[in-house]
């Protein structure tokens, strides 16, 4: 990156996280420019899902600095929830509302965060869906959908608030082989359209097609990063390669 | 007279109830009063402590916990004894009623405290987070996502739990409330004769019983939509 570059959307700088005397996060420098779609790999624990999680405040770090689309996330005179609304996010279990309909779901924030009224909330809301190919079940309950169904609802319900980046903390995980297509396809469209993505995921197909960086993290510390191509072919060090090659045998 | 003869004039006396219909009435008036104000004073305050602890301010929870706790060890009658006998000796006196009143309602919130918290916890951490995460505040979280599902799941063990308690206002006697058994156990008295006790007894079986079924019925409609 040249230093003529904008601003990062998001700047993340030192991040720590203990959690007990678990040393999670060992000091991580995070940034991420507008448009640009980040891919988070590493093997479990190592901290790839807190460094995500702190990116929203879901997790307080210990330590560090984090800007997002230029607010101070860690200043406690921030307001966490009006910052939340340019930060969308989805989870493995994509944690839908089960007591609401698809459209219910994207609705709530539209209402009671964005403060739309109930019609304005049902269009915007109808159209979210409709960008993630689900128009037509909008009035079906979380139960009544499919795995890779539900994660698209999750999809629409974040990105119905226009947020200026999305994070993804695996978000085809905990899904059956056949329906994580469904979910990259949405996200492929999410990212033709300009959205700033951060994902953490091992859909090393989709990293290799659409990201622009790849990041390996391990043991709480970004060991290395770089274009796809870069990490996945000839990898720098010694423990991405390594975990490149046992991911690579799934 | 035959044994049988004997059997109904000692238990379905039809002129000792006759005579004492009316009182019975009245008694049933006013266990209706005190069962329902039982029921929302009760359940209302279960549901704001379990509300206030969910803030998880520590010295608050503590005396929740404390409070529920010993209300849920102390037996009612020893509630409603130390309410209506020892108040006065603080200075303040409540009428039979208001003593049956506070004690059950005391142990209702109680129990319904604990019904809502487990309700509450039971909910999965996810649910918060996604909320939280599309920048709905926790009070906004609590009562559009948490709440509505909490509530679900406490249906059945709270109509269990609050029909078990408001058949408690029987205990109210003791004090010489005059609900429907201390009317019908004067009325024993009065009249040498048990029969007002069959007519409480079936005054409590038209007051519960449809609250039984009722609750049948509610458990079922709920259970299905989860």
């Amino acid at each position: 990156m040249n230093s003529t570059v904008a601003e990062p959307i998001v700047a993340a700088r030192g991040i720590h996280k203990h959690f007990g005397h678990l040393h999670v996060l060992k000091g991580v420098d995070l940034e991420v420019a507008e448009r640009e779609l980040v891919f988070v790999i590493g093997p479990s624990g190592s901290g790839k899902s807190t460094l995500l999680r702190c990116l929203n405040r879901l997790e307080e770090p210990s330590a560090g600095n984090i800007t997002v689309a230029g607010i101070d996330m860690l200043d406690p005179r921030t307001d966490i929830n009006h910052a939340r609304q340019h930060i969308g996010m989805v989870f493995q279990s994509f944690n839908l509302y089960p007591h609401m309909t698809a459209l219910g779901n994207v609705m709530l924030a539209l209402r009671k965060v964005a403060g739309k009224s109930r019609t304005e909330a049902e269009k915007l809301a109808q159209a979210a869906l409709e960008r993630v190919g689900l128009a037509d079940r909008a009035d079906h309950r979380p139960a009544e959908l499919s795995g890779g169904q539900q994660q698209r609802v999750a999809i629409a319900r974040a990105i119905a608030l226009e947020p200026r980046v999305m994070l993804f903390d695996e978000p085809t995980s905990a899904l059956d082989p056949e329906l994580v297509g469904s979910v990259l396809a949405v996200m492929r469209s999410l990212r033709e359209s300009g959205m700033t993505m951060i994902v953490v995921s091992h859909e090393m197909g989709f990293a290799r097609a659409a990201a622009d960086r790849v990041v390996f993290m391990d043991h709480g510390l970004i060991v290395e990063q770089g274009p796809p191509a870069q990490i996945f072919e000839s990898p720098a060090h010694e423990r991405t390669r390594a975990f490149i090659g046992q991911i690579r045998q799934h | 007279m035959s044994a049988w003869d004997r059997f109904l004039k000692t238990f379905f006396n039809t002129e000792v109830m006759a005579k004492y219909l009316p009182d019975i009435l009245q008694g049933m008036v006013v266990t209706i009063e005190l069962a329902l104000l039982i029921v929302v004073s009760g359940i209302g305050a279960g549901l704001v402590l379990a509300l206030i602890r969910s803030l998880a301010i520590r010295p608050v929870n503590w005396l929740i916990i404390f409070v529920v706790d010993l209300f849920r060890s102390l037996p009612p009658l020893v509630i409603i004894v130390l309410i209506y006998f020892g108040l006065p000796a603080a200075g303040i006196s409540a009428s039979a009623f208001v003593s049956t009143w506070l004690s059950l309602s005391l142990v209702l919130m109680s129990f319904a405290e604990e019904i809502f918290w487990a309700g509450i916890t039971s909910i999965s951490r996810g649910q918060w987070e996604a909320a939280r995460s599309t920048g709905l505040s926790f009070g906004q979280t609590l009562f559009n996502v948490i709440l509505p599902q909490a509530l679900r799941l406490t249906v059945a063990p709270l109509t269990n739990r609050t029909i078990a308690i408001t058949k408690g206002t029987a205990l109210g006697t003791v004090v010489a409330l005059h609900e429907i058994l201390g009317m019908a156990s004067s009325a024993v008295s009065n009249s040498y004769n048990p029969s007002p006790l069959m007519m409480a007894a079936a005054a409590y079986l038209v007051l519960f019983l449809p609250v039984v079924v009722g609750a049948r019925w509610i458990e079922a409609r709920f259970a299905w939509k989860r």
